[in-house]
Formats: structure tokens, C-alpha cells, sequence
């Protein structure tokens, strides 16, 4: 089973990033779970996601403390939330960020690797939501979800063409990631 | 095997409501139930839902008191609340399981204020125990929606003539996403006939309903009411069975076991605590641990038979409850030990207050709960009722 | 006392189960109206907690109205509505 965290802020479509892992990893035939932690749900509020992938039925429900991925969403988190608390030592965070792994003050043994998802977001979007960018990224990055499937996933979930800007930024941060 | 889809627990059980075809269905927002009634609202908005009437009130006293009277006038109804919406229904929840129209109530399980938490426990629907509702409780997504089926069928049977309250927990299931299989309509409609009232509101031949029982007709009111109850135990196992041979699920009807065989510890609960458990004993049981779960799907009738066959020859019975009857312990701890106090053979009972308001439960923490099971077995001291999770260092001095 | 009523699950009952229950033994006082001085206003029947005033004549000009005494539990309601004075209460004679 892999497990994957999600850090936010309210607004910025984590939970939709947990959710759309998880139609991706069924329709890779996986098993797999999504939910959120909320808080009280306000915009810009820190938010946490979960998502778990397994080639078994998952039944566990308990929230996700030593996740095998991690990615953050926002980089202005990182002062305030631990986001590699609990991380596997072979594990891999995902941030959003234009500074390089690094320059960031993040305390794991894990792999920490890095884009500019918001750049990318504005630049093939038009708005900063970055959430499938990080996917795209994610997917490139670990293997874990196939890019069709998250293709699939988006045009299930968003019309016409939000899914295609949306899947183009997917696109783009899968071949960073990979290259 | 029928096609599965990633669905929010909230929309597969919105689903579920929506191919029982309900003509009525009335509700008031609140987290964690708000997408359940969204989603209907929309199915309805949208054509999904046919004949079918959304009716949109001011509060949950008047969403139950909606569905009370379509119900007396003879229509299948649907609602859904949680936490403070429940409480504010309780009156209404009475008057509808004593007038004996069969409704059915999705419960997204939320603690109770004060201090105000939006977040899963059992407290509502545990403190709504006494009111005559049926109490069917899910462990996952499919097992919730699954049971909404059921419950118009276990409700509607002229045998039991009673309302059915589906719980599961909010967020846990509310907000979580798993694979959840889709329902043909078709088969839903072979398991669940159309409604047919033992009585109803007819101009046309005009019936009293809800009125005054003196002293001399008050008790056999209530024991009529608790005689329903009883006789459904059989029903909802054959219900269950039913659903199993029509859709290849089957979860247990009254309670369900896992890894029982031989354990020397066994836990009950209730909820989608019981995912997490079982990944907790399949690690102890690996590990040698001869541990096992005993799952309550049925809260009411309370399964006395059932928990008493399931826990002979257990050593120790840890209950873990996420309520607490504040002054005494936890609701499901005192009924399991009340339904084996004159049991023939009665073990060992523990019980252990866990995860109110929210507070996540872990392998861990289920692990731990084992652990005192087997320290009472090695004759340590244990107490009897622990709040498990408690952290006295926050609490002011000399509490 | 009446005999028991058999329940109905949800005491669901037909109406006009009150038909059987001859509230008339309860009174100390009976209403008499004077059908001289009845007007066949029915304010008499309306205001009457048992519906024991009941339409019984008619002189041609005017409804009349007479008293149920199955019904009639002696409460006076009807005397002190009656707008013309036409209720007695007389000592109920046993």
C-alpha cells in the first residue's frame, strides 16, 4: 500500500487532488481511498488530504502519519506545518515552490524534489490553482498513477475546456518531473 | 460483478436513497450530511429522481415532521441529519417510531455540543437509543448505502412496521472516496418492492393516528413498539441474506465477526472504526495474538443472543465506544455487559472510550486497547472503563 | 367503566370512537332549551364540547334545536352562549 499526504490551504483544491487520485488509481485497477482532515473549513486555512493506493481492498481509515508521498501545495506551509513529519526514509515530497530542494529548510531523509507549479499553472491555466499540475508531477515523478488515468480522471470530473488546460499542465509537469 | 465507481460516501448513499424511489424527501443542511441532501436535491432538480418531492424547511424539526406526515399519508420518505440537527429532531423521532410509520434516516454520525465539534462521534444517534427507531450501523461507504436499501425493506415489512435510522460515521464515510459498486435499478426494484402501507391518511376512509393513550392503554402502546422490535432481529438477518444472494454482499445482519476463531481477546464496536481494527488484529493475529472482532451492525434491537453466542469463550471483551454516558461509561460497554451478566459463561469486560469529536483512532491505538485485554489476563490491575485517549496534561490541576 | 378497546399497531383507530363514550353520565345539571324562545342559531351545538345539541324541528320559520342526553355532560357552555337566554341548566334529577 502507498500512502500519500496532501498539504494545503482551504481553496487550493487538495481534498479535489486526494479525490482524483483515487479515481486514477481504481482506473489503474488499484484499490483506493481519499478523504480529508478538515478544520473549520475556511479559505487559506491549512487543509490535509489522504489518499491511499493498495492492490488490496483498503479498509484502514485512520489518518496518514508516515506517508510514502507528500506533496505540498503551498510553500508558505512550510514554516507552519511539518510537512515531512512521519515520512518513509525511501519516501518523496512533492513541493511547489521555485526554489531548488535545497534551499528549503525541510528536516527528512526523504527525497525532496521541487517545481514552480504555480508559474506553470498561470502560464498554461491562466489561474493559480495548482493542484493538477502537482498531480501530473506526482505521476511523473513516483509512477504511481498512470497519466492517462489522471487524464481520465479530470475529464470525469471537470467539462470541456477547463479538463483539456487542466490535462496540458498535467502534461507538462509529468515530463519535468520524468526529465 | 457489477461496475464500481469512486464515490463520496455522502453520493453513494444519496444513490442509494434515490433508487429506493422515495416520494418525499425533506431535510435540513448540516456537516457532515450537507452532500447527501445536496446530491438529492440535485437528482431530483435534474430529472434522476422522478416523482419525487425535495421539501425544504427551516429546521430539522420540521424536515422530520415532513417526513412523519408524508409518511402517515402513505408515501415512502427519505431525510438525513447529524449531530445538533438529530437532537433537534429527538421529539419528532419518538412520535414517528410510536405511530409506527416505517421512515428511514441517514445519520452521518457527529459529536454533540457543547463545545461545538463538526467532527465524528457517535453521540447522536446513541443518545437517540431509547426513541424505537431501528439502529443500523455501517462500517464503509458500500456497507452504508447497502443498508438504506435494507432498512426500506426491513422498515416497510408489515411484521415490523418501524422506522430505520442508518448510521455512519461523518467523514469517515461522509467525505471519504472509495470504490463503491453502482446500482442497477432494476435489481434494487426486485429487492425493494413498491411501498405498501399497513395504514394510512385516506379522506376517503378516515383513520385517527397519533392519539391520546390513557394509563390503561399506555404500556401496551410501548410494549407493542418494543415487540416490533424483537421480531425484527430474525427479519433483519433474513434481510441481509437476502440482499447477499441479490447483490453478493453480504456484512451480517444483527453483528458480524472476524478472526474470532480461538481468540482469547475480542473486541466490539461499531462504525468505520472496524476497518482499522481489522488491520490491527490481522497484524496481531501474524504476529500469534489470538485476537478477534465482534462487529455490532445492529444497535437496536441489541443483539443480546447474537453477542452472547459470538463472545463464549472469550477470555476478555474489550468495547470500544465512541460515546460516553456521561456518569456511567460507554452506551455499547453497559449493554454488552448487561446482554452476558447472566450469560452462562460471562468473561471478562473492558471498556475503553475512544475517538469523540474526531480524534483519530490508529492501529496503535487498537493494538494498545489489546494489550490491557491481555494484561488483565496476566492478572494485572486494569481498571474497568478507561477514556483511552485522554491527556491529562491538559487538564487543570486536580482533575 | 367501559369495556378495554382491542389495539391497532399504531393505535390507528377509525373515527368517531368518541360516539361510543356516553359522557351524558357524568352531569349534575342538564341544558333544556326552550324550543319557545330557540332562534336556531346553532351557536348552542357549535360552542358544546360533545356535539349534544342537535337539530330536532323546524316550525316553519325556524331550525329548533334539542340536547343529546347521552352527550350532555352538564357543562353550561351552550346556556352561556345561548344569545337569547333559551338554555336552562336544571338540577339533573337522579
Amino acid at each position: 500500500m502507498k500512502e500519500i499526504r496532501i498539504h494545503g490551504r482551504g481553496g487550493q483544491g487538495s481534498v479535489t487532488a486526494a479525490e482524483l487520485i483515487a479515481v486514477a488509481a481504481f482506473e489503474d485497477g488499484k484499490w483506493s481511498q481519499a478523504f480529508p482532515y478538515f478544520g473549520t473549513e475556511r479559505r487559506g486555512a491549512p487543509v490535509t488530504a489522504f489518499a491511499r493506493i493498495s492492490d488490496q481492498p483498503i479498509r484502514i481509515r485512520s489518518q496518514i502519519y508516515e506517508p510514502d508521498y507528500v506533496i505540498v501545495q503551498d510553500p508558505s506551509l512550510i514554516p507552519a506545518v511539518d510537512v515531512a513529519s512521519g515520512m518513509k526514509e525511501n519516501g518523496l515530497l512533492i513541493i511547489n515552490t521555485e526554489k531548488k530542494p535545497s534551499e528549503l529548510k525541510i528536516h527528512t531523509s526523504a527525497t525532496v524534489k521541487t517545481l514552480d507549479a504555480t508559474a506553470l499553472a498561470l502560464e498554461v491555466i491562466g489561474v493559480p490553482i495548482v493542484n493538477t499540475s502537482l498531480l501530473g508531477a506526482f505521476a511523473g515523478a513516483t509512477k504511481a498513477i498512470r497519466i492517462e488515468s489522471i487524464n481520465k480522471a479530470i475529464r470525469d470530473r471537470f467539462p470541456g475546456k477547463i479538463a483539456d488546460k487542466n490535462v496540458a499542465a498535467v502534461k507538462r509537469a509529468y515530463e519535468m518531473m520524468e526529465g | 460483478m457489477a461496475k464500481m465507481a469512486v464515490m463520496e460516501g455522502s453520493h453513494a448513499i444519496a444513490e442509494a436513497a434515490r433508487v429506493c424511489r422515495p416520494s418525499v424527501v425533506s431535510a435540513y443542511p448540516i456537516t457532515p450530511q450537507t452532500h447527501i441532501v445536496e446530491d438529492l436535491s440535485a437528482m431530483i432538480a435534474n430529472g434522476e429522481l422522478t416523482n419525487c418531492e425535495y421539501v425544504r424547511t427551516e429546521s430539522e424539526f420540521s424536515a422530520a415532521s415532513v417526513i412523519q406526515g408524508a409518511q402517515a399519508a402513505g408515501v415512502r420518505t427519505f431525510s438525513a441529519t447529524s449531530s445538533q440537527g438529530a437532537v433537534l429532531m429527538y421529539e419528532v423521532l419518538f412520535s414517528i417510531a410510536g405511530m409506527r410509520l416505517p421512515c428511514v434516516l441517514a445519520m452521518a454520525n457527529r459529536a454533540v455540543s457543547s463545545p461545538i465539534n463538526i467532527w465524528n462521534d457517535h453521540q447522536d444517534a446513541i443518545s437517540a437509543r431509547d426513541n424505537g427507531w431501528i439502529q443500523l450501523w455501517a462500517e464503509d461507504n458500500q456497507e452504508a448505502a447497502d443498508m438504506i436499501i435494507q432498512a426500506y425493506k426491513i422498515a416497510e415489512d408489515h411484521r415490523v412496521t418501524l422506522p430505520v435510522m442508518v448510521n455512519f460515521d461523518g467523514f469517515q464515510v461522509t467525505h471519504l472516496y472509495e470504490p463503491v459498486e453502482v446500482y442497477d435499478q432494476k435489481m434494487v426494484d426486485e429487492f425493494l418492492p413498491p411501498y405498501d402501507p399497513l395504514f394510512k391518511l385516506d379522506p376517503k376512509d378516515p383513520v385517527t393516528m397519533g392519539a391520546l393513550a390513557q394509563p390503561e392503554y399506555y404500556t401496551e402502546a410501548r410494549y407493542m413498539v418494543h415487540a416490533a422490535q424483537i421480531t425484527a432481529k430474525p427479519i433483519i438477518e433474513d434481510v441481509a441474506r437476502e440482499f447477499g444472494r441479490k447483490f453478493g454482499r453480504f456484512k451480517g445482519g444483527l453483528i458480524d465477526t472476524y478472526k474470532m476463531e480461538g481468540a482469547e481477546v475480542a473486541l466490539v464496536a461499531m462504525g468505520s472504526i472496524l476497518g482499522t481494527m481489522k488491520d490491527a488484529v490481522d497484524e496481531m493475529r501474524s504476529a500469534g495474538i489470538p485476537v478477534g472482532i465482534v462487529k455490532i451492525r445492529t444497535y437496536r434491537p441489541f443483539p443480546v443472543e447474537a453477542l452472547r453466542a459470538a463472545l463464549k469463550g472469550v477470555k476478555v471483551v474489550c468495547v470500544l465506544d465512541r460515546n460516553i454516558s456521561l456518569g456511567m461509561e460507554g452506551a455499547v460497554f453497559v449493554e454488552t455487559k448487561a446482554a452476558l451478566y447472566n450469560a452462562s459463561e460471562s468473561p471478562t469486560m473492558l471498556g475503553f472510550i475512544i475517538g469523540l469529536g474526531g480524534r483519530d483512532i490508529t492501529v496503535r491505538d487498537i493494538k494498545g486497547i489489546v494489550d490491557k485485554g491481555y494484561k488483565k489476563i496476566g492478572g494485572e490491575r486494569v481498571s474497568e472503563l478507561e477514556w483511552y485517549q485522554l491527556d491529562r496534561n491538559i487538564l487543570p490541576e486536580g482533575i | 367503566m367501559a369495556e378495554k378497546m382491542r389495539l391497532t399497531i399504531g393505535l390507528v383507530t377509525k373515527p368517531g370512537t368518541t360516539m361510543q363514550y356516553h359522557t351524558g353520565g357524568w352531569r349534575t345539571y342538564r341544558a333544556v332549551i326552550n324550543q319557545e324562545k330557540c332562534i336556531g342559531c346553532r351557536r348552542c351545538a357549535d360552542s358544546c364540547p360533545d356535539g349534544a345539541p342537535f337539530e330536532c324541528a323546524h316550525d316553519g320559520k325556524k331550525k329548533k334545536f334539542c340536547v343529546n342526553y347521552d352527550y350532555c355532560k352538564g357543562c353550561g357552555i351552550c346556556a352561556y352562549e345561548c344569545p337569547v337566554d333559551a338554555i336552562d341548566m336544571a338540577v339533573e334529577e337522579k
